[in-house]
């Protein structure tokens, strides 16, 4: 893997009032990467990528995401950028052809480029015929592969994905899987949060975050070995059970 | 005789254009632990919304306790006890107030059941002033568990109580739920996460509307076909492409940090595969024979 840093933060932190969401973190993402994001509820795991994706001014602290200063570049940010999540992903009274169009216009693609593209994607993932179907008629699975899809459609450094396959079928998280390995293949840098534990042995690198610190940043395969357990899901319960915060 | 009986149970939508429940029929025995296990828009909610006399089904029969679903609704609301999917309590009503409320309205009080939910409602009385609103997202599953227990219900129905909960809140959840089945009350409860299933007594598996298997977790995995394999080598994302271009591969699927695999037919396969890809210059190739998870049932039951 080239070593590129893609993501970087230095005493990253957010406070709301007397509550400081997320700690001083520190760290960094390699181009390419599939970095895992994981943490307990209410860890800090969204307000820290908010403050990635440019929706959140940081209190204090550094980070530069695809080389833009996440307090003064946010546009750039972006620009630069893929979201997903399983609660947002797609307009459902849309048609797959609009949206693809519509996310492609706001990520400030040409059309001729948009043209040529989305019918690539089509032809991809199978749906020519559906093209002009609602996306609120589609099955979860290919609701959220569409999904993915159009959140590298411009091709962005980085894509960051919440809890992408959540409630999805185990067919479906595995197809789901095999795109992300592709985007990464191509140099796009994947940024996950996901519940299943399964999926955090599918990541180069894992960070866990624990009442807003990162209490470890590994390979799955080595933070196996630092815990002295065989499983990812023994790893999480003896970081996130020491956790004092619950919330959500 | 069963709390729960459901038979050819059938719910469409949008004039029948989407069959969200086809032909559904299975039983739930008195004190039992009963797991539905599928991923979203399997049917889940429809059916449990169907067994509290939300909905009405669009053919088959249902019953809770020995009463119909759509003739008897009136009663089985006074005996069922139901955790919707979504937190659905009064968000400016406190702690306190709410589980008064719920008290009240089936004619009993906090004090006359409180043993039943003193276990989960202790966690939660520091705050019992709170409003539920303000409260953290494994708070309030707790406080909906005890709203859902403070009448003493006959049959708890849970959908999906820990879905987007991290992996330590839901150990936390099935402990609870252990605890109270010792008090007599039959669950039946709804989960995407397949790992959850093996803490079932009895599970069905769902999908598009259709039971794929029911039985006990162990007999469900006993009854998976074929030999399994888990397989792990140093390049994991080329071994499972070259795996799949095996002749003699039926299955692969990434499972964690293995790949789990059958073959069309065992004989000497494991040597055969091994000798394949090491001439595909895989690396520390580690292939063994092992038991079958919940999930591999499911999605060799998918196809």
């Amino acid at each position: 893997m080239k070593q590129n840093i893609v993501i970087s933060t230095k005493n990253l932190t957010k406070r709301f009032g007397s509550f400081t969401a997320v700690d001083e973190i520190s760290f960094d993402v390699f181009e390419g990467e599939i970095f895992g994001f994981l943490g307990a509820n209410g860890a800090g795991k969204t307000t820290a990528m908010r403050m990635l994706c440019g929706l959140s001014l940081p209190t204090s602290g550094n980070a530069s995401v695809a080389g833009f200063d996440v307090y003064r570049k946010t546009e750039k940010i972006k620009r630069n950028i893929g979201y997903m999540s399983q609660k947002f992903s797609l307009y459902e009274d849309l048609t797959i052809l609009e949206n693809v169009k519509f996310f492609g216009g706001i990520y400030g693609m040409t059309k001729a480029s948009i043209k040529t593209k989305s019918e690539e994607l089509l032809v991809q993932l199978g749906l020519e015929k559906e093209a002009t179907k609602l996306v609120g008629s589609l099955p979860l699975g290919w609701k959220q592969k569409l999904a993915f899809s159009v959140a590298i459609f411009h091709d962005p450094k980085i894509v960051f994905l919440d809890e992408p396959t959540g409630g999805v079928d185990p067919v479906t998280r595995r197809q789901f899987w095999d795109l992300i390995y592709d985007a990464s293949e191509k140099g796009i840098t994947v940024f996950v949060t996901t519940h299943y534990m399964d999926e955090a042995e599918y990541c180069n690198r894992i960070s866990m975050m624990v009442d807003g610190k990162i209490a470890a940043l590994d390979s799955p395969k080595q933070l196996k070995k630092t815990y002295e357990v065989n499983t990812m899901d023994d790893v999480f319960y003896h970081l996130a059970r020491g956790a004092e915060r619950t919330s959500d | 005789m069963s709390d729960v009986i459901l038979s050819n149970i059938k719910k469409t939508y949008n004039k029948g254009e989407v069959e969200a429940v086809k032909n559904v029929s299975f039983s739930v025995e008195k004190g039992e632990l009963f797991g539905l296990i599928g991923p979203d828009g399997a049917g889940k909610t429809s059916l449990f919304r169907i067994l509290t006399t939300l909905l009405l089904p669009d053919g088959g029969k249902a019953s809770v306790n020995g009463f119909d679903v759509v003739k008897d609704y009136k009663t089985i609301r006074k005996k069922v006890g139901y955790m919707p999917g979504k937190f659905s309590l009064y968000q400016d009503l406190t702690v306190e107030e709410n589980l008064t409320f719920f008290a009240t309205v089936f004619n009993t009080s906090i004090e006359e059941n409180y043993e039943l939910i003193r276990d989960i409602y202790i966690q939660i009385e520091p705050f019992k002033n709170r409003r539920a609103g303000k409260l953290s997202g494994g708070m309030k599953q707790k406080l909906a568990l005890c709203c859902a227990l403070i009448h003493r219900p006959t049959v708890l129905f849970l959908d999906e109580p820990t879905t987007g909960v991290d992996a330590v809140s839901r150990k936390e959840f099935w402990e609870m739920l252990k605890r109270l089945k010792k008090q007599g009350i039959t669950i039946l409860v709804s989960t995407p996460y397949m790992d959850e299933a093996m803490l079932c007594e009895r599970i069905a598996l769902i999908q598009n509307g259709e039971i794929l298997s029911i039985n006990t977790p162990e007999k469900i995995i006993d009854g998976f076909p074929d030999q399994l394999y888990a397989i792990k080598a140093e390049k994991m994302g080329m071994v499972l492409k070259d795996i799949r271009q095996f002749e003699n591969v039926q299955s692969c699927n990434s499972f964690g940090e293995y790949h789990h695999l059958t073959f069309k037919q065992d004989n000497k396969a494991e040597k055969q595969l091994k000798e394949w890809l090491a001439n595909r210059n895989h690396q520390n190739v580690e292939i063994q024979a092992i038991k079958p998870t919940i999930e591999d049932c499911f999605i060799q039951l998918m196809q």
